[in-house]
Parts: structure tokens; sequence; C-alpha cells
């Protein structure tokens, strides 16, 4: 869930990394990493230069956009502590071991190690902890371990869905959802079956 | 669905914390994580200052209608209920363009914009649209390109290619993109999400009421 304020640190980790010869980096990453790089600040120099030009008052504007943030921030607050707290909560029982019991026969069917199925299991829930578990899963297998690539590919094949669906409709209010839990979970579900079927092919 | 997810976990983990000794554990947890969400929702003011001021100045120069333009055929069935002209279609590409470039700190803010626009288009406001659920399938099932994170944690560990699950990456989370907007596209039909949809209901006038709050 703390995906969006570590990306930054991230981002710096990437560049070190992208500077060093060892590191077999490919085309695509260094397109993308130049998108990235360059994306905020383009943003913030041709939104400005576009508006002055169009007349805009950038600088009076500006204020009157950004009156509203704090009152966003604010407003997230409740949605925020009702899903975390439920999730911080389910983390701390160690229900998670025994729901990975439960599903284990399942997993084994599809080709899925058993050890990587806490983190299909957290993905959703929580982005630092499914962190941890694929952290902690290189760990003990190695990086280059096939438990290792297929857990490093389904934490990036998902978002953090009860993260993202308590912040974006709390910040206006919306407290019935209807379809859209599903709709995630299901995304979720069809990431986490894709890993396992792609890391099959690609890494055996 | 969220009220039997929400329950469940809270009961389980007491449940099964009472049974494992866990109990103080999953207390602490409730106080702790409490804390957090304010922590992290504070966290956002400044960035979500710094966006919201920024898109202001893009939408007053009418480029955010330029880009709702762009990804008219697109956004036409991604999201017919709304305006093809309107800013919340510009403000949603602007945040899935954000998610793609792993731009986590600005894909958040304009997402929160962009849920605003669609708000402004809502008759229910405390009941989501199908454009809303829509809009959420792309960002809780988002198209991965470098997921930074995990690649920063691989290159601490020694890996020999960190980069290697970046292309079983996009193919996961691109199928489970398509997945959570087909899902959301075919759920929108179930009677019972029919009834709740804001689109399709009369216009009573409680919804002026509720617009009015």
């Amino acid at each position: 869930m703390l995906d969006s304020l570590t990306s930054t640190a991230a981002v710096d980790t990437l560049a070190q990394v992208v500077q060093n010869p060892a590191v077999q980096e490919s085309l695509f990453v260094m397109i993308m990493k130049g998108f990235s790089n360059y994306a905020v600040p383009f943003l913030l120099l041709t939104i400005p230069i576009l508006g002055f030009i169009k007349k805009v008052k950038v600088y009076e504007t500006f204020i009157e956009g950004a009156k509203e943030g704090f009152e966003v921030a604010v407003k997230i607050i409740p949605y925020l502590v009702a899903i975390l707290v439920a999730i911080g909560m389910f983390r701390a029982s160690g229900a998670m071991g025994y729901l990975v019991k439960i599903l284990s026969p399942l997993t084994n069917l599809i080709g899925m190690p058993a050890e990587t199925l806490p983190v299909a299991l957290m993905r959703p829930l929580s982005g630092s902890g499914s962190l941890g578990i694929v952290t902690e899963l290189m760990k003990v297998h190695g990086p280059d371990s096939f438990i290792g690539r297929l857990a490093s590919t389904m934490f990036g094949s998902t978002e953090t869905t009860f993260y993202v669906i308590a912040v974006y409709f709390g910040s206006v209010g919306v407290r019935k959802t209807r379809h859209a839990i599903s709709s995630g979970l299901l995304g979720d579900l069809v990431g986490m079956l894709m890993a396992v079927f792609i890391c099959r092919v690609v890494f055996g | 669905m969220l009220n039997y997810i929400w329950l469940g976990l809270m009961v389980i983990s007491i449940v099964v914390g009472a049974l494992t000794g866990n109990l103080a554990a999953v207390t602490d947890a409730a106080v702790a994580y409490a804390a957090m969400a304010v922590e992290i929702a504070l966290g956002l003011i400044g960035i979500m200052a710094l966006w919201l001021g920024i898109m202001k100045i893009a939408e007053e120069g009418g480029i955010i209608r330029i880009l709702s333009r762009l990804i008219r055929p697109i956004a036409k069935w991604l999201f017919p209920d709304i305006p093809p002209d309107h800013p919340a279609i510009g403000t949603m590409l602007m945040n899935i363009i954000a998610n793609w470039l792993g731009l986590g700190n600005a894909s958040t803010p304009l997402g929160l914009k962009a849920m605003k626009e669609l708000q402004s288009l809502n008759k229910v406001k405390d009941t989501a649209t199908n454009s809303m659920v829509v809009f959420l399938a792309l960002n809780t099932a988002s198209i991965t390109f470098i997921p930074m994170t995990v690649i920063a944690v691989r290159v601490e560990l020694g890996s020999a290619n960190p980069f290697e699950i970046i292309s079983t990456g996009i193919v996961a989370s691109t199928c489970a993109c398509i997945t959570a907007v087909i899902a959301a596209k075919l759920l929108q039909r179930l009677p019972k999400n029919r009834r709740s949809n804001p689109d399709l209901l009369p216009d009573a006038p409680q919804d002026q009421e509720v617009e009015n709050a």
C-alpha cells in the first residue's frame, strides 16, 4: 500500500542499476526509464506554458486548484482506516497460514509452488505486506530461482486492489462500490494465474 | 461485496487470533494500522495540492479537452455514459499514462482528480457509476511496464538479471487489466447492478437533494 510512497526511492535505485554496466539492460528499459524521468518535468513545464499562452492566469488558477488538496486527503481518512485496520488485523492474526493450507491442494494442480500462494493472496490486500513476502521468498530461494522469479512477476502483475478502492472512492465519498471489488479481484485472480502460466513457459 | 469482505476480515482475524493466542497482536495491529491510514492520507496533501493545481491550469487552458478528443474512440466504448469532450476523459488518460510510466506519486492525484470529474456527472453521490467501476478496474489491475519496487529488491538481493521479470509482468498485468475491464462491463449487466446504476435511475426529486447536499 506504500507503493506510491516508495516508488521514488525505487526510481533512484533503478537509475543506479541502469548506470551499472554489469547489468544487462534492454532498449525497452532505457526508453521507459527515459519517459519516467522526464514525464513529470515535462508536464510541470508544458502545462503552465500552454495555459499562459491561452491567457490563463497561471498562478491564481494553480492556487484555486491546489486548495482542494487538503480536503481530498482528509476525506480519504475514514475509508482508509476501515480498510487498513481490517487488513492489518488479518495479517497479524496468522489466518493467512490457514488459508494457504486450505488452498494449497488447488495450487498444486496448476503447477504453482505452495510457497508463492501467500503472495497471490496478500497482493490485493497490502502492497507492503506482499512485498515483504516476495522479499522473504527471494532471500530463501534466491531471486533467480523459479519461486523468486514467479513471486516477482506476481507482485508486478497487479495493484493493491483494496487500497485503490478505498482511496479512489473515498476521495469522492462513494460508499456503495457496486461491482468494483468483484471486477478488481477477478483481474487479480487472472493476473496471478497468468503469472504462473507465463513463468512456466518462460522460466521452465 | 465490500460489506462481506470487511466483516469477514475482522471476524476471521479475531477468531483466529483468539484461537492461536495472537489476540494481542491483532489488537496492536488495529491501532497501528488506524494510525498508519491517517499518516498515508496526510502524506498525500502536498502532492495532491501540486497536481490539482497543475490540472486546474490544464483544464482552464483547454489541454484536458484536447486529450479527451485524442482517445474518443476508445473512451466511447469504455465510458459510454460520459460526454466525449468532458474533462473526465482527459484526466483519466493522464492517470493511466502516469500508471504505465510507474509515476506512483503523480498517478494517484491524477486518478483522484478524475474521480472528482466522474462524480460531477453522478446523480447518486454515494453510489459508484458504471464509468467509475471501469476506471477503478483500469487502476486496480493496471498494466505495469516496469515494476520498479520489486526490481529494486531483486537488485539488492544480487539477482543476475533483475529485469528479466519485466516481460512476464507485462503479460500477466495486461491479462489482469483486460479481465478486470471486461468483468466490469459484464457485471454491470447483472440485474442487481442495473438496479443500483445511478445512470438508470429516473430523475427523482430526492436526487436533486443529494446533489445539493
